[in-house]
């Protein structure tokens, strides 16, 4: 159960399939398109389940929630070997620029 | 009770916006297909010696512009004798917020303020939104920023999450959708139910607010080195950053100045394809975006867009990733400046176009980005690799977006593409084909394509 007041993170259904623009390919049509917000949990709840949410600005979103404590998880990435010849390339190619 | 259906809402779009601007886009409504530009943009009511002094006290404007003395020796040591530019960029990255969006972001969001808005929205996946935020959270007005982020598996592009993440530092709400153009839809939903400022990125005053950018050039080169600079360099998306860029050079005296724009070749990626969407290593500054804006600036969020880069334009030079991802080395590297990588696309066309010109002349690099985890080339390249993406030394002309990128084996292989501005402008025009036009209507051609009367008597012919 995750208590009303936590720091959530709901997903909701904006558009359906069916509902999509005309315009789009068919790839994205063929997929519904999907809403992220962050929030708090207006009333305690368990993963999946309807929810509404009070967001940072004081709206609320209604949605399935899917997350609690939701984190920054992005990174640098891992070790880009290709970049490590980039540089060395670029070394070579200016090792005699400041002489 | 409103239907909110797909349908309805874009029907009643254009109350909306104006509801969320107090711009009555009819009043600068021309008889015909144009529109009076000059008049959309004298509407603001600002003078740029008050622009200047909004951006000043919020902390944006007045950056440094560096010579890139170590970068131009190295495109010297690949030009013909005598050749090799001075090549200068404007470091943006020191701007509040970390982008020249904060030009645009710093007028925007103050006349949602004068205006009596209690907060902003902007639809927008780029430095814009952390741009507003800031700018929303020194003004105390609430921001929501609507971003298109995920595929429908949820994966998000890097770069945009760490957008987004910054948005969220300065207390901005950010809604975060999957792909799509019906993004536009909830972003006019989201005005409805808030009654917020649509800060549009192609709003006269987001126009406006680069402006200074391009005056700050101006005067600079001319101040400290004697003239105005050869070429102006910008790298392109919904033209707003050229546009803006253009104007105040011309309102400085820059008269002679050739303004050039710049964008990652992403031919064959669909801008909407939930597939294509996490293939690209760039998410704006691309052909994806520069194309169909520059042919067609009115598809924005506003009914008319004040970022009209066709008009000012006099080259579009496409590169390949692999290069841009290389010059952000060299930058990093010869420079000490980590910055980027979608901001240094201008930068890379530069350093090839520096060896075509002569070694007096200047080049500027108009603007720099910062860089932070997600949107750094370590963390795209590394993102591209788990998608499939091959990443190889060759020859850059021979990359092909969604499939390789192809890294210079040395700098001297960095090269540019030309795109056919006639073909560019004939794409433009597609858009009146069947329409007789008037007098009045070509002379209006004439200016959002900057031709002469026979000129466009020609093109027109050719449609």
């Amino acid at each position: 159960m995750i208590l009303k007041g936590s720091f959530v993170e709901i997903e909701t259904v904006i558009l359906t399939k069916e509902e999509r623009a005309p315009q789009v390919p068919v790839d994205t049509k063929s997929v519904p398109l999907l809403m992220r917000s962050k929030g708090i949990l207006l009333n305690s709840a368990k993963l999946g389940d309807e929810v509404v949410i009070k967001t940072i600005t004081g709206r609320k979103e209604k949605g399935i929630l899917k997350e609690l404590n939701p984190a920054y998880l992005h990174h640098y990435g891992n070790f880009v070997a290709e970049l490590l010849k980039v540089k060395e390339i670029i070394k070579v190619e200016t090792g005699d620029l400041n002489e | 009770m409103n239907d909110n259906s797909y349908l309805a809402v874009m029907e009643r779009r254009n109350k909306i916006i104006k509801d969320s601007m107090q711009i009555n886009y009819q009043d600068f409504e021309n008889e015909g297909i144009g529109f009076d530009y000059e008049k959309m943009m004298a509407s603001t009511g600002f003078t740029l010696a008050e622009v200047e002094k909004i951006q000043l006290e919020n902390r944006v404007g007045k950056t440094p512009l560096v010579e890139l003395k170590n970068l131009s020796k190295y495109a010297r040591k690949f030009a013909p004798k005598g050749h090799g530019a001075r090549i200068f960029i404007k470091d943006e990255a020191n701007n509040l917020s970390g982008s020249f969006k904060a030009r645009r972001a710093a007028v925007s969001v103050y006349q949602a303020k004068r205006l009596g808005y209690k907060g902003v929205i902007a639809a927008t996946s780029g430095n814009y939104g952390a741009a507003v935020a800031a700018m929303a959270a020194r003004l105390g007005l609430k921001a929501i920023i609507v971003q298109e982020v995920y595929d429908s598996e949820l994966i998000g592009q890097p770069e945009i999450i760490e957008k987004a993440r910054a948005c969220e530092a300065y207390g901005a709400e950010v809604v975060r959708l999957t792909v799509g153009p019906e993004l536009f839809y909830k972003f006019l939903l989201l005005l409805e139910e808030t009654g917020y400022f649509n800060a549009s990125l192609y709003s006269p005053y987001g126009i406006l607010g680069v402006e200074t950018l391009g005056k700050e050039i101006a005067l600079e080169a001319l101040n400290n080195y004697g003239k105005y600079p050869e070429v102006v360099i910008a790298t392109n998306a919904g033209g707003g950053n050229l546009t803006g860029t253009a104007r105040g050079l011309l309102k400085a005296g820059a008269t002679k100045t050739k303004v050039y724009a710049a964008s990652v070749n992403l031919t064959g990626l669909h801008m909407a394809s939930d597939k294509d969407f996490n293939k690209k290593s760039f998410t704006t500054g691309h052909t994806g975006f520069g194309i169909p804006y520059s042919t067609f600036p009115d598809r924005s969020d506003v009914p008319r867009s004040a970022a009209r880069p066709m008009r000012y334009l006099d080259r579009y030079l496409l590169i390949n990733q692999g290069s841009v991802f290389f010059i952000t080395e060299a930058l990093a590297l010869l420079e000490g400046m980590e910055r980027g990588p979608a901001g240094n696309t201008s930068l890379a066309v530069a350093f090839k176009l520096a060896q075509e010109m002569k070694e007096d002349e200047i080049i500027v690099v108009q603007e720099s980005e910062y860089t932070s985890a997600g949107k750094h080339l370590n963390a795209q390249l590394d993102f591209a690799k788990k998608r499939g993406i091959k990443l190889e030394f060759g020859n850059p002309l021979l990359e092909i977006p969604g499939k390789n990128i192809i890294f210079p084996k040395s700098a001297k292989e960095i090269a540019y593409q030309e795109l056919n501005l006639d073909r560019l402008r004939l794409s433009y025009l597609k858009h009146y084909k069947g329409v007789s036009l008037t007098k009045k209507d070509k002379e209006y051609l004439r200016e959002e394509l900057k031709l002469t009367e026979t000129e466009i008597e020609d093109l027109v012919k050719k449609l």
